[in-house]
């Protein structure tokens, strides 16, 4: 009885991802309560966070892709709605107009464009009829470009990115073409100039200071210099747990959200960075696959978007804390301390589990 | 609808060739970051550990506690005690003027801290914190340490400080320590010392605290410790502790520079008191003083120009760094070169009329005492101070003779003290003369180099240790201020060895000759016949007078009518008990007139006091109290003197 009730209720759950997802959560659990300075309220904290988004992620599960479908474009045009209103009268915090308060609680509209927006571009092109063309590509970029110029505006960098890279990833796995694709690149080197000129200065700044960190070792380039006497001094098997001088001396900031990783690279040493790389490599493999053997287009589309955006979290967070991307604010998935990014990403595994195991129904 | 199934498998294909691109491109991208992380964990890792490890972990300097200096009984003459002191680092204030506004609201801050307080900004290193006021009592601390919070950048330090218990006394031979400056950095540097100066602010700046500046600063421990972001402690993880200086025990009796001091009076001038056997100098003063406490955690602006603008010179070092001319004690020396080259052995002896001229020339060099000093031998022209006799005498001997001879008992050349700056004075000689004016050497100055006057010049403590030399019979030993280092944690005294500096060759019958002639000079009808009187013990002198440069070229020498920084330089050298001396002395006293009356008088106090233990009388220096003249101005009197060939001595 309680065996069966146990099968339903885990009946949504893809058992390779969870393994994964439960390995890879505890590491950051580890890792989070030694660069919280052994912190047990942090840990409660992100407890909380993972039970919060375990939920979401068992909610997304039980949805039925072609039920995801349906609220794909309400979902879109609600974001882009509340993105204008951020925009309009959206309260500032650290320099940045990005919360929106709505009276009980403050919400950030951009994080839910991170599952809007693949969702919406997915369902756009599984409505279009045969292999999409130019003007589809056209309109979907254009689906693309306004909520990001808007959350760019704000100014977050790290989310515009995340939000542009998985729009990018269904216009690409849509089919666009390599041809508009090479050509984009070559403009896009043009425009450079000009989107320079549009960036903010501390934007600016970090740009200019990851080229050179030692430009500026008390400021900017502060964080980036440590990080990589972090992860340098590590060596092969790291420092131990909890022993991470950097870590334990405070000399790495940021050391729970964006800048974990260097945590986990002084304490563990390049095994544990390939411990970890390899579960996101499963993670993402199995992702793939999924995507792979999804039925629908919108699943298909949807499920590649997931699976790469997931690994441009990934790639992103651990290149800028070794120094070889810009530092853009984009948290390590699953192991940076914080709610938000929490539950969007194990909201998005959620529906990748989901389009896994729905697809049968669909197919009967 | 097998078109629809047609179209649906190829896009299915076509969208895992795409899926497959990205997964390759996931991998690859992966195997970059791998890579990255293999360079900096495995290549680099050496590199960042180092990295790691100076960002983790500080040296703090532990720093020695300076040596004491005491004199030859055990009396403090320097000493280290606790003090809080306020200090600002500089780099950490923003608003210094504000900051230091707020500050006096507390603690009080007098103009006089604040002008030093600029001087040192000036002067020091920048990291560096420096006082705005030391010396607070206790209340002060207190309610600042209660407001600490309000002042980044600003800490009371508890710090050992120097302080010198004698202040005025013996300040040119102990010197001071001062903060350290841009020059002492610089020196230390050269010299490899900067390591074992991290962590201190205070160098020896002049006298013996900078002479043995090695042995009194100690050697600098180190605290490893593990430092947070902030710079704070976390841990202790090494200690080295620092080896305090070593303790210098010196020659000097602080009761014998007390006296020597006490008897100067308001007089400028200096004294310097060898024991002949053994070279250990056993006062050594120079007057006027001053109170090096002053210097200790620098001067400030008022106290440095009363000081330095005075015309009495107080800073200067006049033992070492006074040059004058010997005058008539020049003629001793001046005797045993004439006796040692066979020349006026007795019983040659002249016929005095009262001057002396060169052949060919018409030109008289008169004596002292105008109508000349009838039948004189070596022996008398020293008890008398014959200036007729030495004239010949030099003139016979010739300038190269007689330089190179005297040059022996330490004229002209340093006699290496344990004191920085030493001024080797001046033998002249013809090449001398021509290197320095590019003039051929006239027989004439040979002649008044005879009795101490030309170009010769002589530092007090050069004076002294001829004196010596000749006292113990031509053995010339190495005159010192320490006699004994006590190196700390073990104790263990070191006495540091006599070291014979010369051994002049010195036939018995001629040092008895000059010896003779000057017992006599503390006898009835010696030149000094008064600082002889009623001693129990048998004293050799010589008296001399001085010029002093300022005199108009024709002016008549009249000493009550000539202002008071004008007047000559009184000079005495003597050495006790004749028989087997144990002290020899050379006193100068800056515009004294008569060697016999205003120095010889110092001299017997001081070895009265040594040989006898007797205090001197209390109420002294009448003729100074009923003639108090106060330097006008515009006095050219100087310190040092240039000497200009003159005819009219008076001795």
């Amino acid at each position: 009885m309680i065996n069966k009730l146990l099968k339903r209720f885990f009946k949504h759950i893809d058992p390779f991802l969870m393994v994964c997802l439960f390995f890879t959560l505890l590491l950051g659990l580890f890792v989070l309560y030694s660069a919280s300075g052994q912190s047990i309220e942090r840990i409660y904290g992100q407890g909380i966070n993972i039970v919060l988004a375990l939920s979401f992620m068992w909610i997304a599960a039980n949805i039925a892709p072609n039920q995801l479908e349906r609220v794909a474009l309400p979902l879109y045009v609600l974001g882009v709605l509340l993105l204008i209103a951020v925009a309009l009268f959206g309260s500032i915090s650290h320099g940045a107009q990005r919360w929106l308060n709505v009276g009980f609680t403050k919400i950030q509209p951009s994080e839910i464009m991170r599952i809007a927006m693949p969702m919406m571009l997915a369902w756009y092109f599984s409505k279009q009829e045969g292999k999409p063309k130019m003007v589809d590509f056209a309109i979907g970029g254009l689906l693309l470009l306004v909520p990001v110029a808007l959350i760019m505006k704000q100014p977050d960098l790290g989310t515009s990115l995340l939000i542009t890279a998985s729009g990018f990833y269904i216009l690409f796995l849509a089919g666009l073409s390599w041809k508009l694709m090479l050509g984009s690149a070559v403009v896009l080197a043009a425009s450079t100039p000009i989107l320079w000129s549009m960036l903010h200065d501390y934007q600016r700044k970090r740009v200019e200071i990851l080229l050179d960190p030692t430009q500026d070792p008390l400021g900017a380039g502060y964080h980036t210099i440590q990080a990589i006497i972090a992860i340098g001094s590590g060596g092969t098997a790291g420092k131990g747990w909890l022993n991470g001088t950097q870590t334990q001396l405070e000399f790495l900031p940021e050391r729970t959200t964006d800048f974990i990783f260097a945590v986990f690279g002084e304490e563990f040493g390049l095994l544990g960075n390939l411990l970890l790389l390899l579960l996101f490599t499963l993670i993402i493999l199995r992702g793939l696959y999924i995507a792979s053997q999804a039925q629908s287009t919108f699943g298909r589309l949807l499920a590649g978007s997931i699976t790469l955006t997931f690994f441009t979290y990934a790639f992103v967070n651990m290149g800028m804390v070794s120094g070889i991307l810009p530092v853009v604010g984009v948290p390590l998935p699953l192991i940076s301390y914080g709610g938000t990014s929490m539950v969007t990403l194990c909201l998005s595994l959620g529906i990748l589990m989901s389009i896994n195991t729905h697809k049968k129904l669909v197919a009967t | 609808m097998r078109a629809e199934l047609k179209n649906f498998q190829h896009e299915q294909h076509y969208f895992k060739l795409r899926l497959g691109f990205t997964g390759f491109v996931v991998l690859a991208l992966f195997s970059g970051l791998a890579l990255r992380f293999s360079y900096l964990q495995l290549n680099q890792y050496k590199h960042y550990q180092t990295l790691a490890e100076n960002n983790r972990i500080s040296l703090v300097p532990l720093v020695p506690n300076r040596g004491l200096i005491l004199d030859k009984n055990g009396v403090i003459l320097a000493h280290n005690f606790f003090v809080y002191t306020l200090e600002i680092i500089p780099s950490r204030v923003d608003d210094l003027e504000k900051t230091i506004s707020e500050v006096s609201k507390l603690v009080e801050v007098s103009s006089l801290d604040r002008k030093r307080f600029n001087k040192l900004r000036e002067e020091s290193r920048n990291f560096e914190s420096v006082p705005i006021r030391t010396h607070l009592n206790e209340a002060e601390a207190a309610s600042f340490a209660v407001n600490h919070y309000r002042f980044p950048g600003v800490e009371i330090k508890s710090r050992l400080f120097r302080h010198y218990p004698l202040r005025k006394q013996g300040s040119h031979l102990v010197g001071y320590i001062g903060r350290i400056n841009d020059k002492d950095l610089e020196t230390l540097a050269i010299n490899g010392d900067l390591s074992n100066y991290k962590g201190s602010d205070h160098v020896g700046k002049s006298g013996i605290e900078q002479f043995y500046e090695r042995q009194l600063h100690g050697t600098t421990g180190f605290q490893q410790v593990e430092i947070d972001k902030d710079g704070r402690a976390v841990r202790v993880l090494s200690s080295t502790p620092p080896v305090p200086g070593s303790n210098l025990i010196l020659t000097i009796d602080s009761k014998i520079q007390e006296i020597a001091e006490t008897a100067f009076g308001e007089h400028r001038g200096a004294l310097v008191a060898i024991n002949p056997k053994t070279g250990e100098v056993l006062s050594y003063v120079s007057q006027p003083t001053f109170d090096p406490n002053l210097f200790v955690d620098g001067i400030d602006v008022e106290n440095w120009r009363l000081l330095n603008d005075s015309l009495d010179k107080p800073l200067i070092n006049r033992p070492i760094r006074g040059i004058y001319p010997p005058g008539s004690t020049f003629k001793p020396f001046v005797a045993m070169a004439g006796l040692e080259n066979n020349k006026r052995v007795p019983p040659f002896s002249i016929s005095d009329p009262g001057y002396f001229t060169l052949a060919n020339s018409v030109h008289r060099y008169r004596d002292w005492k105008p109508s000349g000093h009838g039948m004189v031998d070596m022996q008398r022209a020293i008890t008398i101070s014959c200036d007729t006799f030495f004239y010949g005498l030099a003139l016979e001997l010739g300038i190269e003779k007689l330089t190179s001879f005297v040059s022996h008992f330490n004229f002209g050349r340093k006699t290496g003290i344990d004191i920085q700056g030493e001024n080797g004075g001046l033998l002249p000689t013809p090449e001398w003369k021509m290197r320095r004016f590019k003039q051929p050497w006239y027989q004439g100055e040979t002649v008044i180099v005879g009795i101490g006057q030309g170009y010769t010049l002589v530092t007090p403590l050069q004076l002294a240790q001829a004196t010596a030399t000749l006292a113990n019979n031509g053995v010339a030993m190495k005159p010192h201020l320490v006699a004994k280092i006590q190196t700390a944690i073990t104790n263990e005294v070191q006495t540091l060895p006599l070291v014979v500096q010369d051994t002049i060759p010195l036939k018995q019958e001629n040092i008895d000759i000059v010896k003779q002639g000057m017992i006599a000079v503390t006898q009835p009808g010696g030149t000094a016949a008064g600082v002889g009187a009623n001693a129990p013990y048998a004293i050799a002198a010589k008296t001399g007078t001085a010029q002093v440069i300022g005199i108009k070229q024709n002016a008549k020498y009249n000493a009550s009518s000539i202002n008071e920084r004008h007047r000559d330089h009184a000079l005495f050298i003597a050495y006790a008990p004749a028989d087997d001396p144990t002290i020899a002395i050379a006193v100068i006293v800056e515009n004294g007139n008569h060697g016999g009356t205003t120095a010889g008088p110092i001299a017997r106090k001081v070895m009265d006091y040594y040989l006898l233990g007797k205090m001197p009388e209390p109420a002294q220096a009448k003729d100074d109290k009923k003639n108090p003249v106060k330097p006008p101005n515009n006095a050219l009197g100087t310190v040092t003197t240039h000497p200009l060939p003159e005819e009219e001595l008076h001795d």
